[in-house]
């Protein structure tokens, strides 16, 4: 994010600006000032993110306490976002929901990215590796995230550790993709070469010298990736094949929703609410970001953050 | 022209060949007997183990695999353990209504979002550049399931106006369309914006102005012409993907297409129809990405050569 400071506070408009008011141009106001809706995503992300941290400390009550007299009520005072078909608080679930797709996008893009930058890396240093994992992953893009994540699950069954598996598979072409170019791009460079002269092994090499250059677009790929995790395992879930009912997630919850919207709209609204904004939220940090840190990646991903894991349909 | 089309031809055939493999081999992971799985659990193990040979089950995985490869050639995508009928059979309708779908959304999304794209860059910075901006934004943020849903609610529940489930008539449609667009209609319209906004800088069209070309012309004909050769790409990508990727939208408006056959099989745990419909993605997908490359070879000489 500071990245951006010295565009803002060039020489010739710096020096017109009254005394008092460059004082302290910090980072953060800048950062806001040049990328307002990257600032709104941050604070939904911000948001998200303390909410399933801090799930159990903040939610008002148990959200699997089944109350049998305050069925299907619309927000109230006390119960905030009203309550779903078994009397259970919304608010409480939300929260709750939240964490689960925390933990499961966390877990998911962050073994994907392991591996699958592992995969490139490899891919792209060693020439004899470049033709058979560069080939497996074309078969892998030949299918629509959704499809590869229902394949998976077909075959390892239902469940949590299925379904993070599932996600996490669907990330690793991405990743591929990207460490093999970024590799490629550098390991004819000049320090590379000095490397090898020095007599370095090709382990030093791929993790000192190789690895480290790859770090930022990993990162901005990794803030564009997690909104299409949250959404494939929301997604599986409304579909009955992911997280099981009881447990609070967001899918499940809609799923759920669908014999009640007639009598009580509020329990389909809100939880679609919540994912599309964090969804939205970080789509349009990562965009900030990607234009922050590495303005080239706006061409090689394609002008979209979409462009990686969307559901797409 | 004519070598470029064969190069390509025969590019597809190795992925193809690929898909077909690891269709096959990823399939073997499964735990459990095939042919228990097709005959249920109350058949006698003499009448399992007749299946098993039947099936060719009891030979080594790589003569599976070349009987496979050959059944496939010969048009046999087995035989659906839920239904009993040839995979072949039950694809028929849902590949029909499934390509219906796409192709009208397909559409929908490339009007609409090269529509939003170009006004979003003709009034760059402006009011309307940002109302665009953040449409788009939403477009791709927002759960196609929940728009779905949300949909149905008003315009079914609420006011009766269109049909919830099916695709019986035209009708049926509007909501599917829609739904399964959205998100291709965002994609293509950031996609314009950008790929316009690079055009437009350049000098044959400042040429176009100079000489006295009305402003919609220079952007309708001059720059739109250009900028679009990126678009066809992700036109055709979002196309190959829709026929795959409408799993969701299938499921939420009850349309009898491959992705909610597919939602069905993993529930059942249909292996051969699983299989048979990722080998129907997968060929769709290659076939779509081909002509798109033959489409870009034809509209830019350049590539032909590379």
């Amino acid at each position: 994010m500071a990245s951006s400071t010295p565009r803002s506070v060039t020489g010739s408009t710096a020096e017109r600006v009254p005394a008092a008011r460059v004082a302290t141009p910090n980072a953060l106001s800048v950062f806001v000032r040049l990328h307002r809706l990257a600032a709104i995503g941050a604070f939904l992300v911000l948001l998200f993110v303390l909410a399933g941290v801090f799930a159990p400390m903040l939610v008002p009550f148990d959200p699997d306490l089944i109350d049998v007299r305050s069925t299907l009520q619309p927000p109230s005072p006390v119960h905030l976002l009203g309550t779903d078909n078994q009397g259970r608080d919304l608010l409480s679930r939300i929260i709750f929901g939240a964490r689960m797709s925390l933990f499961i996008s966390m877990a998911s893009v962050g073994a994907g990215a392991v591996t699958g930058v592992a995969l490139g890396t490899l891919a792209g240093y060693y020439r004899s590796l470049d033709g058979p994992i560069m080939r497996l992953n074309e078969v892998m893009l030949a299918f629509p995230g959704i499809v590869v994540a229902l394949t998976v699950v077909s075959i390892l069954g239902r469940g949590l550790e299925n379904l993070i598996v599932a996600i996490a598979i669907v990330q690793i072409p991405q990743y591929i993709r990207l460490a093999h170019g970024l590799t490629l791009s550098v390991k004819d460079r000049a320090y590379v070469e000095a490397a090898v002269a020095s007599g370095a092994t090709d382990g030093i090499i791929l993790l000192r010298h190789i690895m480290p250059n790859s770090l930022a677009p990993i990162i901005v790929q990794t803030s564009l990736l997690i909104p299409g995790a949250i959404m494939t395992s929301a997604t599986l879930s409304f579909l009955g094949l992911g997280v099981s009912p009881p447990t609070a997630e967001w899918g499940a919850m809609l799923q759920n929703s669908l014999q009640w919207s007639r009598l009580a709209p509020h329990v389909m609204v809100i939880p679609g609410l919540a994912l599309m904004l964090v969804v939205f939220g970080f789509n349009v940090l990562g965009d900030g970001l990607r234009d922050a840190m590495d303005p080239r990646l706006r061409r090689m991903s394609g002008g979209s953050p979409g462009s990686t894991a969307g559901p797409g349909g | 022209m004519a070598a470029y089309v064969g190069r390509r031809v025969l590019a597809s055939i190795p992925v193809l060949l690929l898909v077909v493999t690891a269709v096959f081999f990823v399939f073997q992971l499964i735990p459990g007997d095939p042919a228990r799985a097709f005959l249920g659990p109350e058949a006698t193990p003499d009448t399992v183990e007749q299946v098993r040979r039947d099936l060719g089950l009891d030979k080594p995985v790589v003569v599976q695999y070349v009987t496979y490869l050959r059944r496939l050639l010969q048009g046999n995508l087995g035989k659906s353990i839920s239904t009993r009928r040839p995979v072949a059979v039950e694809l028929g309708s849902p590949f029909r209504n499934t390509v219906n779908l796409s192709l009208a959304s397909i559409v929908l999304a490339t009007v609409a979002g090269v529509l939003l794209g170009t006004v979003a860059a003709v009034n760059q910075g402006k009011t309307w550049d940002h109302v665009a901006t953040i449409l788009a934004l939403l477009g791709i943020s927002i759960p196609v399931f929940w728009l779905g849903l949300l949909m149905m609610y008003l315009f079914s529940v609420n006011l009766h106006i269109l049909p919830s489930a099916g695709n019986d008539t035209w009708r049926h449609y509007f909501m599917p369309t829609v739904a399964l667009s959205v998100f291709s209609l965002a994609f293509i319209a950031r996609m314009t914006r950008s790929s316009l906004l690079e055009v437009i800088r350049q000098d044959y069209v400042r040429t176009a102005r100079a000489k006295g070309v009305p402003e919609w012309m220079v952007v309708g004909y001059h720059a739109l012409r250009n900028a679009l050769l990126p678009v066809i790409i992700v036109v055709g990508l979002r196309f190959g993907y829709m026929l795959g990727g409408a799993v969701v939208t299938e499921q939420v408006f009850a349309w009898p297409g491959l992705g909610r056959l597919l939602v069905q099989a993993v529930g059942q745990r249909d292996i051969p129809l699983i299989q048979g419909i990722l080998l129907l993605f997968a060929a769709a997908f290659v076939l779509v990405n081909l002509v798109v490359d033959l489409l870009y070879g034809f509209l830019d000489p350049q590539i032909r050569y590379r």
